[in-house]
């Protein structure tokens, strides 16, 4: 149950998507990711999903991955896309039934949101199954560096990101390890009602917080013994650079971009 | 009599994945009713897998356990009662305190069980009794005890089930070494006492030579081994292909014998080498 969870997985490669500079990667995914919303004609979005899956293809990642991936999400975007074929209201009536009314523009409005949500699942996999969390962090750190103008402790957001992320995992083998010492010790976590169920969870819950804890501080012991101090002359053991394939890829996504406002004055639109 | 048996236990991790690995392979033991197991193994060898499914935490992939003869998941909604029976003190059991005071921690089985309460408050003194707990300790919070204490009141809150087999996942594990000492001899007057069956992982075989009746030795997911404690370790060359060893004193006098000196090698623990070497010392030829 919970090794199902994808969350920031990562699975190393050599495919051009994995070399890219993760600045640029993090900084086209949004910039992909709105151009999903600008795009709104047939056309337009027909052009997303294709641009998405050649990158799919470009990671050399198993397809396999994005469909758990997107399975894991079926549910929100079945129910969003319901409720869209129902609230629109406009266009030619294919079927009326008391108050419920479906039209051929709820339908195209409902399969639209079903794609865009689909799309920007599959472009966040993209970027985090082809980048490893430490360089996610790095690269948000260097993009959120103007905010440092303002105060905002960039460096130490920076660095609160990756501890997180790294205790990911260590939590989870924690969670599994308690659950296990509970159950053997007659704790029921399978049945009762939900209240019961919640109650149950504490003799888990628990020793959790206080590992959580005590680990916490022993990582900021062990931080302090080192010297850390925040991020002030920091360099880091990577250096990033804007290699011929980051511009190639920055220019192939302006293309994309312009594209897609093309397209969009194609009817029909969605 | 045999209380507890496996048959061709197999566990495969991530079934239906390209994951998919055996941890443990057509493993086939039985416990006797009333003995201490040892089992030692090198890590990853599929000791802790095989010890979570005697308890049914795992569910095999293939094949039975058998407690007194009777699959333990022939009814899998009765699960918790087999757990009631063996009872499982995992690696670091001091990780899973987590009531208010130390009794209410170790009545946390007791409690699941559906005992009446002034069973439960007499269980937990028996308990902490057999787990070498200071009464005194009892009513304050766990996280205030030292690491030691801490473990017992651990070990005390499986105790206090009054299952009839023990398993303990290297209960000794960082511990110093008189509260290491000062634990396998708790052990020893429990099992003396309740006269149960007892299965301690470890890694340490001083500490197995030490308690065991018996030893299984776990090689890359197969029971390689399933002798009398002596007979294991009468096998040096065997276990030292395993990555495992023999205790330092049988090293010792193996040592000696390779170098000619007339004296048993079949010592595994300080007692029987003390004895050896006055049998030697006063003039006694070698078996």
């Amino acid at each position: 149950m919970i090794k199902d969870i994808t969350l920031g997985q990562f699975f190393p490669g050599t495919s051009k998507i994995h070399r890219m500079d993760p600045r640029v990667k993090l900084a086209l995914t949004f910039f992909l990711i709105i151009f999903i919303f600008v795009a709104d004609t047939v056309a337009a979005t027909a052009l997303t999903v294709a641009a998405v899956l050649v990158l799919i293809k470009l990671t050399r990642v198993p397809f396999q991955m994005y469909i758990r991936g997107l399975k894991a999400i079926l549910l929100i975007v079945l129910f969003t896309s319901v409720l869209n074929i129902f609230y629109v209201r406009t266009g030619h009536v294919l079927l009326e039934w008391g108050i419920l009314r479906i039209t051929v523009d709820g339908v195209l409005r409902s399969i639209c949101i079903a794609v865009r949500i689909a799309i920007m699942i599959l472009l966040s996999s993209v970027l985090t199954y082809t980048t490893s969390p430490t360089d996610l962090t790095t690269a948000m750190e260097r993009l959120i560096k103007p905010l440092k103008a303002l105060h905002v402790p960039v460096h130490e957001i920076a660095m609160m990101m990756t501890i997180a992320l790294r205790f990911v995992p260590t939590l989870l083998e924690e969670t599994d390890k308690i659950t296990s010492a509970q159950k053997a010790r007659g704790a029921d976590l399978e049945s009762g009602s939900v209240i019961q169920r919640m109650k149950a969870m504490i003799p888990i819950l628990i020793p959790l917080f206080v590992s959580a804890f005590r680990r916490a501080y022993e990582l900021a012991m062990a931080m302090e013994c080192r010297c850390y101090n925040g991020g002030d002359h920091r360099t880091t053991m990577k250096q990033l650079k804007l290699r011929p394939l980051d511009i190639w890829a920055m220019v192939i996504s302006g293309i994309f971009g312009v594209g897609v406002i093309l397209c969009n004055f194609i009817p029909p639109h969605m | 009599m045999v209380i507890l048996e496996t048959k061709h236990l197999t566990h495969t991790y991530s079934v239906g994945t390209p994951f998919a690995r055996d941890a443990i392979n057509d493993v086939s033991i039985s416990v006797h009713q009333g003995e201490i197991l040892g089992i030692i193994g090198h890590t990853g060898s599929g000791k802790s897998t095989l010890i979570q499914h005697l308890n049914g935490l795992f569910r095999p992939t293939l094949g039975q356990v058998l407690l007194k003869g009777k699959d333990i998941w022939a009814d899998p909604k009765a699960i918790r009662n087999i757990r009631f029976q063996v009872g499982m003190v995992f690696q670091y059991p001091e990780y899973q305190l987590f009531e208010e005071t130390v009794s209410k921690d170790i009545s946390f089985g007791p409690r699941n069980m559906g005992l009446p309460e002034d069973e439960i408050e007499e269980r937990i003194h028996t308990a902490a009794r057999f787990a070498g707990l200071k009464e005194e300790l009892l009513d304050k919070s766990p996280f205030d005890l030292s690491g030691g204490e801490k473990r017992r009141a651990a070990i005390a809150g499986v105790i206090a089930m009054d299952p009839e087999v023990l398993i303990l996942d290297e209960p000794a594990a960082g511990l110093d070494p008189k509260g290491r000492d000062d634990l396998l001899e708790q052990i020893g007057l429990y099992h003396e006492e309740r006269k149960n069956t007892v299965l301690m992982v470890s890694h340490s075989m001083e500490d197995t030579a030490r308690i065991s009746d018996r030893v299984l030795v776990m090689n890359q997911g197969r029971a390689a081994m399933l002798a009398p404690t002596a007979e294991v370790f009468g096998r040096g060359a065997e276990l030292q292909q395993m990555g495992l060893q023999v205790p330092q004193v049988t090293r010792v006098f193996m040592e000696l014998r390779r170098m000619g000196y007339p004296i048993r090698d079949d010592i595994y623990t300080l007692e029987q080498a003390q004895a050896e070497f006055l049998r030697v010392l006063k003039g006694g030829a070698a078996k």
